[in-house]
């Protein structure tokens, strides 16, 4: 085995009573490219914090090289050869690639000099690598994975021999992900180091030499990937034994329940972000809505839910029309028999502040079981809170708890047992499981399947492709606002790749 | 012709105290600390630079006690929204009404003469400085009259007023503090993990802010002024705050707004009590109001949307 680049010997940190990392012990050999897997909240990002300096381990020792090395802060880490490329990427926004590049390595106190120096080297990174990005260019015009390829540049830069991506294929379309698993293996052959984060199983199998899994705070396991398989992962990640297939009986679509037809939506910067878009959803059905994120699936969800108005179009709701173009009510499409689980359920699905039993009934509030004459009846709304409790498993099972002190599943959950269980018509449903671990993620999908056997129409929206297609029966393709393509849920990845990417049906049939 | 001249000379004057709060203003929002205190600051160095002046008889002396008080000020501000990740607004309103009582309470207490400090004469107040040749150009017709009394006869701080526009912007854009100020006012996360001290650098922005209104302050007690007057600055921290907004943070459009506004100013002083063809008399009131009103309409309606540096007023908090 190569010498280790990186080794981490008994790491702890807790945040105040958590125990975010404990007695951490890894090796990462030269030259390989290493993933950490694990589930939200298993203290992946802390130990990667850790190693670039942002966070201070309480103990431990961390080893570069076989050197022990203190990082104490990020200029530590640089020093010894560690780049990061964060999941938010760390880049001024209004500021040239340049200017990003050599912010905080200018090299001396006047500029002109310091951007000289990093054309040209950016030149050479980009002939070696093949990193191509346009030198004065500025971030906020460039497309996600151009600004990833900044912050890899970033990285390289300042001459880093080890390069750690933290969930760097959140915002990537297939294509991009894969071209960033050249650029990585790329920079392997190169004899660079590289760590992978994430919680992708499906990367760690492409991608990785050797994987480590994290759970609850350490590391559970380490195991070269080619001699593991997906299912043991995901029961290391878990603990116990996990259901990756959603197991589904065929659909029986019914009556049209939601039709949508010839909706255009702009923005508030008046871009058209809904571009004439059309289709039907049958009772009995989920029907997913695929795209890379900001192809405008987010505007025709909020525009079916009432909170978005729409240019020109129409949306029926069991027939009757809901007034897109004018003053739709949220309230009176609930009463209508419209759920909407929103995408963002910090800032539209839940208020953080307020107790679990508050937020298990906002919006139903008018609901006459919640109600004693004028005021609201505490008691009933607390049983109903306790009952959802019980019936969704969300944990901890305590309704007068803080809805921010619930981790991401569960918030989730209490957003899904309030929409689901007033037992609605229509479900419409925002990337279901976005910051959701493992286990939560295998009861939603199958509260969703529920859902359609039980006659409702589901339309479901997500940026991640394997839940579209593990879930619908119908797949719509949406990019720059258009709907470019219908698909049955048998459609391959690549096939459905292509139409996220903007490719037409026609060319990626030939 | 005449008019004219003595409208623009007086348009430099009024803009001078304007122009350093605007610039100071611009370091710190620059660096994502917004400061409502420039106002409090000005009026503090203004009433501290008349009271050293007068009692050592050197406006050198003046303006250093001005600056050394703003920036005092400054960096208890900074102390509370950067230290302490206070809430911005609140504390430049408290350096604000510190200021305003504090003048008052110290200038009675210590010279008697109902708030307001000795009057300046000779040494102990900035001259005007006449430029080479202004005397004898001013017959050459319109060149004359606009170098020998608009350009020339200022005091030295008019000169560094106008010095530091364009230094400002080099400072921004072309060295390595500039470019770090500005990232820092933009993303402090970035700063943060390219291995800079976020806090360091937004400390280096607030003193500069200080230094800044220190001179404003000077410039209205020891300079245009004879002596500190009570609340003498008048709402110029709030002018300059909108010219700021008004040039969208950059230091040369901050000029022009700022002489604009000056402009305003010297016409509402200018044109007080005359008689005006088909109106008549125009109430001395709703002159005065001219540049106020004008503030909001030009703000509402006609510089399009002026994006604030996006961390500004936002403490920074490394994430968990």
């Amino acid at each position: 085995m190569a010498p280790a680049a990186i080794e981490l010997k008994g790491i702890n940190k807790s945040f105040g009573a958590v125990h975010a990392n404990r007695d951490i012990h890894i090796e990462i050999p030269k030259g390989t490219i290493h993933g950490i897997i694990g589930e939200n909240g298993a203290g992946k990002s802390t130990l990667m914090s850790i190693l670039y300096g942002f966070y201070q381990a309480d103990s431990g020792e961390i080893f570069v090289d076989s050197k022990k090395t203190e990082i104490k802060t990020p200029n530590d880490a640089i020093a010894a050869g560690i780049g990061m490329v964060h999941q938010h990427f760390m880049l001024v926004e209004n500021f040239t690639v340049l200017e990003n590049i050599i912010l905080g390595a200018e090299g001396s106190q006047l500029l002109n000099a310091g951007i000289a120096r990093a054309r040209a080297e950016l030149h050479r990174l980009e002939k070696d690598y093949g990193l191509e990005v346009d030198p004065d260019a500025v971030i906020e015009e460039l497309a996600v994975g151009l600004q990833q390829r900044v912050e890899i540049l970033k990285a390289l830069y300042r001459g880093a021999e080890i390069l750690i991506l933290d969930e760097p294929t959140g915002v990537l379309t297939p294509a991009e992900a894969d071209h960033l698993f050249r650029i990585l293996r790329m920079l392997k052959d190169e004899g660079k180091t590289v760590v992978l984060i994430t919680h992708k199983l499906r990367e760690i199998m492409a991608v990785t030499d050797n994987v480590s899994v994290m759970r609850q705070g350490t590391i559970v396991a380490t195991r070269k990937t080619a001699e593991t398989t997906v299912e043991e992962l995901a029961e290391l990640m878990v603990g116990r034994r996990v259901l990756l297939h959603v197991e589904k009986g065929e659909p029986k679509p019914a009556e049209v329940k939601l039709s949508v037809k010839n909706l255009t939506v702009k923005d508030s910067r008046g871009v058209t972000m809904v571009s004439d878009v059309s289709f039907d959803v049958r009772a009995g059905e989920i029907v997913g809505i695929a795209g890379v994120a900001g192809n405008g699936q987010s505007e025709l969800l909020e525009t079916i839910a009432g909170i978005r108005k729409a240019i020109s179009g129409s949306v029926l709701l069991d027939g009757r029309p809901i007034d897109v173009t004018g003053a739709a009510d949220p309230g009176e499409l609930r009463d209508r028999g419209l759920a909407h689980v929103p995408e963002d359920r910090h800032h539209v699905g839940l208020v953080l502040p307020f107790e679990e039993n508050e937020n298990a009934m906002l919006g139903y509030h008018d609901d006459a079981k919640f109600l004693n004459g004028p005021f609201l009846n505490i008691e009933a709304i607390r049983a109903d809170a306790r009952e959802k409790i019980q019936k969704y498993d969300i944990r901890p099972a305590d309704c007068r708890l803080k809805t921010a002190n619930f981790s991401g599943g569960n918030q989730q959950k209490i957003v899904l047992a309030r929409e689901m269980e007033h037992d609605p018509g229509v479900l419409i449903v925002g990337q279901p499981t976005r910051g959701v671990d493992v286990g939560a993620i295998e009861f939603i999908h199958k509260q969703l399947i529920a859902m359609r056997d039980g006659g409702k129409a589901v339309l479901l929206v997500s940026v991640e492709l394997d839940e579209i297609r593990s879930l619908s029966d119908r797949i719509l393709v949406m990019f720059d606002g258009r709907v470019v393509g219908e698909r049955g849920p048998d459609a391959t990845e690549g096939e459905l790749g292509l139409l996220m990417a903007g490719v037409e049906a026609r060319e990626a049939a030939e | 012709m005449d008019t004219l001249v003595q409208l623009l000379d007086a348009t430099v004057r009024v803009s001078v105290p304007l122009l350093l709060a605007c610039l100071a203003g611009l370091y710190s929002e620059r660096s994502g600390v917004f400061d409502i205190g420039l106002e409090g600051k000005m009026l503090a160095g203004a009433f501290a630079g008349a009271a050293a002046a007068a009692a050592f008889g050197s406006a050198w002396i003046g303006l250093s006690a001005a600056i050394l008080v703003a920036v005092f000020l400054a960096l208890v501000h900074g102390f509370a929204s950067i230290t302490h990740r206070g809430n911005q607004i609140v504390s430049g309103v408290a350096i604000n009404f510190i200021a305003a009582g504090s003048t008052i309470i110290l200038g009675q207490a210590w010279f008697r003469q109902g708030g307001r400090t000795p009057s300046l004469a000779g040494d102990a107040r900035f001259q005007t400085i006449d430029l080479p040749g202004a005397a004898a150009v001013s017959d050459v017709p319109v060149l004359g009259p606009i170098y020998s009394d608009i350009i020339s006869g200022h005091s030295i701080l008019v000169y560094f007023a106008f010095f530091m526009v364009p230094f400002t912007w080099w400072a921004l854009f072309r060295t390595r503090f500039g470019l770090r100020l500005r990232a820092v006012g933009e993303n402090p996360a970035a700063v943060d993990t390219a291995g800079i001290s976020v806090t360091w650098l937004r400390y280096r922005a607030v003193i500069i802010t200080g230094i800044l209104t220190g001179v404003a302050g000077a410039y209205l007690s020891v300079a245009q002024n004879a002596g500190f007057v009570k609340d003498m600055t008048a709402g110029k921290g709030f002018i300059a705050l909108a010219a700021l907004i008004f040039a969208k943070w950059k230091p040369v459009p901050a000029m022009f707004a700022c002489l604009l506004f000056g402009f305003l100013e010297a016409s509402s002083i200018r044109f007080q009590g005359m008689d005006w063809p088909l109106v008549g008399r125009v109430p001395v009131q709703l002159i005065n109001a001219l540049p106020f009103v004008l503030t909001v309409i030009l703000l509402a309606g006609f510089i399009g949307r002026a994006i604030p540096p996006k961390a500004g007023g936002v403490a920074y908090v490394k994430e968990r």
